[in-house]
């Protein structure tokens, strides 16, 4: 169960792995995420779905390695099994044909966009996909995403490679070129909120795929909840997608920092203790 | 050893009169000194009873022709029988009697609320006397047959070839397992969490219900033949109809507590506000106060919970025993009012947590990092009796007043859990999301093949209200299985 098939670097931070799930890899849709846990004192969080092959039986999942859980995540090798994964969780991505719709996605958020840019190009929309990432080692995915999307802009902060500048500049060029019926963006929550406010401004319609701290991931703690529209909601039962001109993206960031200082001093005493 | 006109018993009864069994004290259950316990994280406040304790508080029970004792129970546990044999030292014989109704005896044993229930309608009761420690005496036999090692395993029917499954590893669905398993079913529970058992692990604090005792019952369901699988999410990584198609014959619906409820008050969502579902999730399934553990969780100082219920009580017990130095309970209504077992009202109180009675939050006040630093709180009173027939609780106006905190843990109940209603769009809801079923046989209103029970048809119950509604599904649904074949 849960046995790593494969496992490729995308960078030195950046992982692919793909994993033996079949029951999930048959029920999982476009906008899906699992829960992970490693060891038996791991932490349990959430991982969108970045792929799935029903045949072999498959999940593909994309890791950034950045605390204590995602590094335990990274550490695991071909042949080894993930403690526990359960899932696919939260609301399918919402598909249909919009018209033209942008994929808005920075660093470790562009491969759960993959499965949506893939889903929406097959329903017949025109695909734009902007490609962020801080230099041009961390651009993860851009042949595939090229072989399903109708343009494919990538942007780098420091200008390495593709057009200097971030995401946002990207989305607001194709914006001013043509009509946009739909954004869709998954990344940092900080940059998901720019995005959102430039597309306010343009009047485009914006799904953002959140990720917030979760315990359970099934609708039961509570740690997940975000403010949308004024009213409390469940990133895991009522998201993970949501009308992203309605989000609290201040209150998110407030929230996700709420663990920070603890994650910190976790990851120094891990590192003090096994040197990763 | 199980009937009352066995000569044993006969013999027993006329041993004591009955006057001088109803004028013996009752016993008092040995517990862990308060000032150590409310610093140490998992040692039970219950120390159980010695056999000695036992067999004296058994004297007590009058074995009567009709015991309305058992009338109280939702399992219908067969009390004087397990009584009578602690009486005459047959201990793991109390055992056994006690497993041929419930599948948890020990779980029972320490969280049932006796005093409402069994114990209210003892026979010493009705004459002004202390009720016999019904719940002690099945938890002492029960950790006894444990402790002894000799653990029996109740019987089960040969295989009928019939396969059920069970949705949730909690009381109802534990419950509903072992009389399946007994009546001969093949039994698979699928439980979405990591853990099997349910609110038993993830709520319920060590303690209160050490998780080794559960993890005994669970094995012991096991040893009978029911299969666990984890991290299974039935509406999920398997549908309902995917069940059917795969040849179960029947689906029991106990997926347990959902979406807690906040208040939506101002600043509800700042830091070091959370409920108490991921409070106690946090410490209790994930460890998190263990350094080992990768799982963080706030250790605050000025710790409030918001709410009166046993689940209250969890919490506020649990962040005193992480180091907190004000512990608050905050109440809408009074104590008599509160719906928390008397025994964990009084033990709270004895371990140093303020009861802040007639109070309820307004608002939150947060410092310039979003984390909680005051608690704004209405001052209320009590007016006419509502729904419940409680006296319900009014704000005096104008009257307010804050309080300094740095974590708050809010406990004012839960929604069911939503997954298996969204999945299963034919499944009939309630307004509140509780699945509709009849109340005597717990069969869904919509799809016959479904039964359910526990917080998911109540939307919030005790251990063994779900217990017994486990214990109805299993025969409705027997009886069901085998109309249609």
């Amino acid at each position: 169960m849960n046995k790593i098939i494969s496992k490729e670097y995308f960078s030195e931070r950046v992982i692919k792995f793909v994993v033996e799930a079949p029951l999930i890899a048959k029920s999982r849709k476009a906008g899906h995420f699992v829960m992970v846990r490693v060891g038996k004192k791991g932490e349990r969080f959430p991982l969108t779905i970045a792929a799935a092959d029903v045949e072999r039986g498959t999940i593909t999942l994309v890791v950034q390695r950045m605390g204590v859980s995602s590094s335990k995540l990274c550490a695991l090798e071909v042949g080894d099994s993930i403690t526990d994964l359960v899932g696919p969780l939260g609301q399918a991505t919402h598909i249909e044909n919009f018209g033209t719709v942008v994929c808005a996605c920075g660093g470790v958020g562009t491969a759960p966009m993959m499965p949506i840019v893939t889903a929406l190009k097959k329903a017949g929309n025109r695909v734009i996909t902007v490609l962020a990432a801080r230099n041009k080692d961390l651009v993860i995915l851009e042949e595939q995403m090229r072989e399903n999307s109708d343009e494919v802009i990538v942007m780098t902060d420091d200008g390495s490679y593709g057009s200097k500048g971030l995401v946002t500049n990207g989305v607001e060029m194709v914006i001013n070129r043509e009509k946009v019926d739909l954004c869709i963006t998954i990344g940092p929550a900080i940059m998901m909120k720019f995005v959102s406010q430039l597309t306010k401004k343009y009047d485009v319609p914006t799904v953002a795929s959140l990720n917030t701290i979760m315990v359970d991931g099934t609708g039961m703690c509570g740690a997940c909840r975000v403010t949308v529209g004024g009213k409390t909601k469940f990133v895991c039962v009522d998201g993970p997608e949501f009308d992203a001109h309605q989000v609290d993206f201040d209150e998110m960031l407030m929230r996700l920092g709420g663990y920070r200082e603890m994650e910190r001093e976790a990851m120094e005493r891990s590192i003090d203790k096994t040197g990763v | 050893m199980t009937q009352r006109n066995e000569p044993w018993r006969v013999e027993l009864r006329s041993q004591i009169k009955a006057k001088e069994r109803s004028n013996m004290e009752r016993v008092h259950m040995p517990e862990l000194d308060a000032v150590y316990r409310s610093s140490v994280r998992d040692e039970e406040v219950n120390l159980g009873l010695t056999p000695e304790l036992a067999m004296r508080e058994a004297q007590r029970c009058l074995d009567c022709v009709n015991p309305t004792c058992m009338e109280g129970c939702p399992v219908s546990i067969r009390i004087p029988d397990f009584i009578k044999n602690i009486e005459v030292g047959n201990f793991l014989e109390a055992a056994r009697v006690l497993k041929m109704t419930s599948a948890l005896p020990a779980v029972c044993g320490r969280v049932c609320p006796q005093e409402r229930q069994c114990e209210a309608v003892c026979i010493h009761t009705k004459m002004k006397k202390d009720s016999v420690a019904i719940g002690h005496l099945e938890r002492f036999a029960a950790d006894y047959e444990r402790e002894s090692g000799q653990i029996s395993v109740p019987e089960t029917n040969a295989p009928n070839g019939l396969k059920v499954a069970v949705v949730g590893s909690g009381p109802a669905g534990l419950s509903f397992a072992g009389d399946m398993v007994k009546m001969g079913y093949e039994v698979h529970v699928f439980e979405a969490l990591h853990e099997i058992g349910g609110v038993l692990k993830y709520g319920i604090p060590e303690f209160r219900l050490p998780n080794a005792v559960v993890d005994v019952e669970i094995d012991n369901l096991r040893a009978m033949g029911v299969k666990f699988f984890n991290n299974v999410i039935i509406g999920k990584t398997i549908t309902i109809r995917e069940l059917e198609e795969d040849g179960f014959k029947g689906i029991f619906v106990a997926s347990g507590a959902g979406l807690p409820r906040f208040m939506n008050i101002k600043g509800e969502n700042l830091v070091g506000i959370m409920s108490s579902n991921e409070y106690l999730t946090r410490v209790n399934l994930m460890d998190a106060a263990n350094p080992e553990s990768d799982t963080p969780v706030y250790k605050g100082k000025k710790v409030a919970v918001i709410g009166g219920g046993n689940t209250a009580m969890d919490s506020i017990r649990t962040a005193l025993r992480l180091g907190a130095e004000k512990a608050m309970i905050v109440y809408r209504r009074t104590e008599q009012e509160m719906p928390a077992r008397v025994e964990e009202v009084k033990h709270a109180k004895e371990e140093g947590i303020e009861f802040l009675t007639l109070h309820n939050p307004i608002e939150y006040i947060g410092d310039e990092f979003g984390r909680v630093t005051h608690m704004v709180l209405q001052i209320m009173t009590l007016g006419e009796p509502d729904e419940s027939g409680r006296r319900s609780p009014i704000p005096v106006e104008g009257k307010t007043r804050t309080v300094e905190v740095d974590e708050v843990i809010v406990s004012v109940g839960v929604s069911p859990n939503p997954l298996i209603s969204q999945s299963t769009p034919e499944l009939e809801t309630t307004k509140w999301g509780t699945l509709v079923v009849n109340k005597e046989t717990m069969q869904s209103s919509s799809m016959p093949i479904i039964f359910a029970g526990g917080d998911i048809v109540r939307g919030g119950a005790t251990v063994i209200l779900a217990m017994g509604d486990g214990r109805r599904a299993a025969a409705a649904m027997d009886s069901w299985i085998k109309e249609q074949i």
